[in-house]
């Protein structure tokens, strides 16, 4: 059967997730550390579950919705190249890529909530700060930056503008408002930079890009279909710490306060 | 057993509510934008529910397993109070789940395919298989180091800023000198390298060792290892990229 096929396939890219994990683990515990973990059958237990979990929930996502996903990015911007002047490059502009700048948002901001490794941090950070950093709240924040990294990695396809131009402009924005952020948080929102884009995000938003540089006339995929997940990565950033500045504003009180003293 | 029900029950829910969203968005946009029917609505159903057990699942883990374990092991190591191990242990952690990433594996044969057609390397599989391999080992590397850097920053009490902008700084000073086609691929595999289930992990493992040792905050001291997980791969790839340019003459 076909599905059972995939599923034992998907389960060999979880476990190649997690075997080097527990062969570490395993060596160090037993070669350096030579002391018992507490409670060692709740954690095997949980490592089962995240395994089957993992292995569940992508071969779900590979059967209802990357498939989906993947048609309508293509189908998006080839019927946007087609109803803006039929594919010559001179009579096409960049306002007749509208709907794929939404889709790219919306896609963004809703993969984003759906990501595991985002759930696990914002579960670590609310758990570490006693719930003055809420879980949700930071996740909608990290979506937010992502839906908008995702449009505007879109819009640089369809423009042409160079990439590092983006990027380094993304982190001297970074940088300022890292001068003026609560010490406390900058690290956890530098973090969710990198764990944004993950196991639902990168195959969606990677399609989205090659999908779009292969339609839109004058772009190569090879050049500029990569880099859409850098601007996931970059825009999350800003919008956490751009969230902890207006908690602070709108609280008149650092919002990490409760952790830092 | 009723309140096992009842959580089980809570967690079902947040996972729905995890995922709600996206069916929406793209249940939208095949309706009302592009006007046309799902190809096949009962798969789609039957994949939604394995998302949401998988999720359900993959959360109640977490919480039993790799979040415990991460906190243990840094515990452990601190009581240890070998330096060298913790370090030996970042290092392993990072090379070890980095290198046999399926993320990472499909990036670095993409890779290979548009240097082998950009003429940077010889014609032939042999040839990219080569190079991919090379340029896993560099991204795989790039972690272990981050995350040596990492623990080193939390353990010393560093401020992660002054490290994260000196990391870019070298990106922005790296980027005109990397051959093109290498730049894309640096600044992606900066995203791909941290995985679902080593994410977790290394948050706990950096909570964890920020509260065993006095005098560090488990919020501001503790994270943090990821975004050295993120930036050094672009660092290490930008300087492959520059390396091999060297090494073809050219």
């Amino acid at each position: 059967m076909e599905l059972a096929g995939f599923v034992l396939s998907t389960a060999w890219a979880s476990a190649l997730d997690l075997i080097p994990v527990v062969a570490v683990l395993l060596v160090f515990q037993l070669a350096v550390l030579r002391r018992p973990l507490p409670n060692p059958r709740r954690i095997c237990i949980g490592l089962i579950y995240v395994f089957a979990g993992m292995t569940l929930f992508l071969v779900g996502l590979h059967e209802a919705l990357f498939p989906i996903g993947r048609t309508m990015a293509l189908q998006l911007a080839e019927t946007s190249t087609q109803s803006g002047g039929g594919g010559s490059e001179a009579t096409l502009d960049w306002r007749d890529y509208l709907w794929v700048y939404t889709f790219a948002a919306a896609i963004g901001f809703t993969t984003a909530i759906a990501e595991p490794a985002l759930i696990a941090v914002a579960l670590k950070a609310q758990e570490t700060s006693g719930g003055t950093i809420p879980a949700l709240g930071l996740r909608l924040a990290v979506a937010v930056g992502v839906g908008v990294g995702v449009a505007l990695g879109t819009f640089r396809i369809v423009t042409g503008l160079p990439l590092p131009y983006f990027i380094i402009a993304g982190y001297v924005i970074v940088m300022l408002q890292t001068l003026t952020s609560p010490r406390a948080i900058v690290p956890l929102a530098y973090d969710t930079g990198g764990v944004s884009t993950s196991t639902v995000t990168v195959p969606v938003v990677a399609a989205l890009g090659l999908g779009l540089a292969a339609t839109v006339p004058g772009r190569s995929p090879l050049v500029d279909g990569f880099g859409l997940i850098a601007f996931a990565c970059v825009c999350p950033i800003m919008s956490v710490l751009a969230y902890v500045w207006l908690a602070h504003r709108l609280r008149r009180k650092p919002p990490a306060g409760g952790a830092e003293s | 057993m009723k309140t096992l029900a009842r959580r089980l029950f809570r967690f079902v829910q947040a996972a729905v509510r995890d995922l709600a969203p996206l069916v929406c968005v793209i249940a939208f946009f095949q309706i009302v934008v592009l006007r046309q029917p799902f190809p096949d609505l009962a798969e789609v159903l039957v994949g939604c529910v394995f998302v949401v057990l998988g999720l359900t699942l993959f959360v109640r883990g977490l919480e039993m397993g790799l979040f415990p374990l991460g906190e243990a092991m840094a515990g452990a190591f601190v009581r240890k109070g070998s330096l060298t191990a913790l370090l030996a242990f970042a290092f392993a952690l990072g090379f070890g789940t980095t290198f046999a990433e399926p993320a990472l594996i499909a990036i670095a044969s993409e890779g290979a395919r548009v240097a082998s057609e950009a003429g940077a390397i010889a014609a032939g599989a042999e040839a990219a298989a080569g190079y991919a391999l090379q340029l896993r080992l560099w991204v795989a590397m790039a972690v272990g180091v981050a995350l040596v850097i990492g623990v080193f920053r939390i353990l010393k009490g560093w401020p992660i800023p002054v490290l994260i902008v000196a990391g870019y700084l070298g990106v922005v000073a790296l980027t005109p000198l990397a051959p093109e086609r290498i730049v894309g691929i640096a600044f992606d595999s900066g995203g791909v390298t941290t995985s679902t289930i080593t994410v977790p992990l290394v948050a706990a493992l950096g909570v964890g060792l920020a509260r065993s040792i006095r005098g560090r905050n488990p919020i501001a001291d503790g994270f943090g290892l990821i975004a050295f997980a993120s930036l050094t791969p672009i660092v290490f790839v930008l300087l492959f990229g520059i390396v091999g340019t060297i090494g073809s003459g050219g």
